[in-house]
């Protein structure tokens, strides 16, 4: 067993348990976008960062991937990392500002801006739907390709292959491949709107069937009322 | 394709218990691009699923998926180069050829590629065409390096070409000079080495002229033929780890004064060397 902090609280967990899973097991919530259960961990989005040490050495780690140490010191939402934290929300928006996910937790951690020019990229290199397809479904259909710029997902030479199986698992984990919710300007499309209480879908009828996954969504509940 | 060959470089290779990579150089060599069926087949014989080797092959600059052309011409873009107006060259070349970086022309003559650094910062801005090193390209000369690609550098003209230029090498063993100044090929002291071949153990000396292909040896070496080198003085094989991606043969370093290294093809006939000043590829 290994003793650690984690927001100055002791915890005690078995060696090879990742930050991620012990401060869960306390209760204290990390966002994550790249981790998935049963999934061996990636860290590529980042968006788990915590930072571990004291004084001018703290590190910030993505909690998903590093095990824990006996007496390490970590904390999961200093100053530091929520700062951390919105810039990588930021940046995933401007990538994929459609993608419902990122839009969610950019309402969730208060990202009212975009600074940066929004591409639309229908992925986010999460990498998650590879392992999906490799672990879960015993595939491997699909794979990264190239590097880089040009990084991307997909089967050997774009075409069919024989080795997928069609379980659609890779789009069922995917932050990216799902409908969104626009608003009416897609150029302007943190779906924050709710969150601001300014709630636009009760001024503007036309979007009351509107398929949404937010929650909470204030408008739409008022409406259904 | 011929798959025969495939299952030769695949023999090969798992005799000598070698990776992914080195079977993929190979198999790059000598059809001057990867098709997809010599990969499924490597997928296959190495029980690797194609998608890795998909993102292997596309990794990698060096790799291709398409066929080349007959010349290949790789302008460099790494920093230095672009600071020197690499860029500039680049769209030379694209508009002279009529075609985009990393396409072929119809008639399969040139295909135009970019790099991110040769390790020749200094020379730069560097065209490498056909494993000939252009320096200080400027946009005028854009057209003569195709013309002269087109003609072959075999009859490229030693003394107009500015772009030849002399080298000193030394043993990568023993640092010992291989310089032979009695000796005079092209206006300069040529470098000398002990070759051997079959029951063949005799002299051989080289033009030092970076680019000129001037060999003389004790004994007549047949084509084709593999030579080993060694040094005249501390007599240690010069053999790289590397092999030559034209031919496959191991490839023969040498320590080049001011730092770097200069590899040339230990294959008689084939003209394969290469020049580089940063000098980390033993
Ligand atoms: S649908 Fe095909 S590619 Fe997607 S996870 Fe399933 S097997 Fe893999
Ligand atoms: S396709 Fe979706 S799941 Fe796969 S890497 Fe891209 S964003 Fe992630
Ligand atoms: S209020 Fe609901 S439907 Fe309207 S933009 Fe927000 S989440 Fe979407
Ligand atoms: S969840 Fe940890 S890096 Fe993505
Ligand atoms: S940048 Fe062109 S050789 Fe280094």
């Amino acid at each position: 067993m290994i003793t650690l902090t984690i927001n100055g609280l002791d915890v005690q967990v078995e060696e090879g348990t990742t930050l991620l899973e012990a401060a869960r097991h306390l209760g204290f919530p990390i966002p994550t976008l790249c981790h998935m259960d049963g999934l061996t961990p990636y860290g590529a989005c980042r968006l788990c960062v915590v930072e571990i040490g004291e004084g001018p050495g703290a590190k910030m780690v993505s909690s998903c991937t590093f095990p824990v140490q006996e007496g390490l010191k970590v904390r999961t939402a200093s100053e530091r990392v929520l700062k951390a934290r919105r810039m990588i929300i930021e940046l995933m928006l401007s990538v994929c500002p459609q993608s419902k996910t990122i839009q969610d937790l950019a309402s969730k951690f208060g990202v009212r801006q975009q600074r940066f020019r929004q591409e639309f990229k229908d992925c986010i290199l999460c990498g998650l739907c590879v392992r999906m397809c490799e672990e879960q479904m015993m595939a491997k259909a699909i794979g990264f390709r190239g590097r880089g710029e040009s990084r991307s997902i997909g089967t050997p030479f774009d075409i069919e292959t024989d080795v997928c199986r069609r379980c659609g698992g890779c789009m069922f984990v995917c932050p990216v491949c799902e409908l969104r919710c626009t608003y009416n300007e897609p150029e302007k499309a943190i779906c924050g709107g709710c969150a601001n209480l300014v709630p636009p879908c009760v001024e503007k009828d036309q979007f009351d069937d509107m398929m949404c996954y937010m929650e909470p969504c204030v408008a739409c509940e008022i409406t259904k009322d | 394709m011929n798959p025969d060959i495939v299952r030769d470089i695949l023999d090969k290779h798992s005799q000598e218990g070698n990776g992914l990579i080195s079977i993929l150089e190979d198999i790059q060599a000598r059809f001057s691009y990867l098709p997809e069926e010599a990969l499924k087949m490597v997928a296959e014989a190495k029980n690797i699923p194609l998608v890795d080797i998909y993102g292997v092959a596309t990794f990698y600059k060096a790799f291709s998926l398409v066929p080349r052309g007959k010349h290949l011409i790789c302008a460099c873009l790494g920093t230095a180069c672009h600071v020197r107006e690499g860029p500039i060259i680049v769209k030379e070349f694209e508009s002279q050829l009529g075609i985009k970086a990393g396409e072929t022309t119809p008639d399969k003559e040139f295909t135009l590629e970019t790099v991110a650094c040769l390790g020749a910062c200094a020379l730069g801005p560097i065209v490498v065409v056909d494993g000939h090193y252009f320096s200080n390209v400027g946009q005028t000369e854009v057209r003569g390096i195709i013309e002269k690609a087109a003609e072959g550098f075999e009859t490229a003209d030693l003394e107009q070409d500015y772009h030849i230029f002399p080298v000193e090498a030394s043993c990568p063993k023993c640092n010992h000079s291989l310089m032979d100044p009695s000796r005079i090929i092209d206006d300069y002291p040529s470098i000398r080495v002990t070759a051997s071949f079959g029951r063949n153990h005799g002299w051989l000396t080289i033009s030092s002229m970076y680019g000129s292909y001037k060999v003389f040896s004790e004994y007549e070496i047949p084509k084709e033929t593999v030579v080993h080198f060694f040094c005249p003085h501390c007599h240690a094989e010069l053999k790289g780890a590397t092999n030559c991606v034209l031919c496959g043969a191991p490839m023969i370093p040498m320590i080049v004064s001011g730092g770097g290294m200069i590899q040339i093809c230990s294959r008689k006939g084939c003209k394969n060397h290469m020049l580089d000043l940063s000098g980390v590829n033993l």
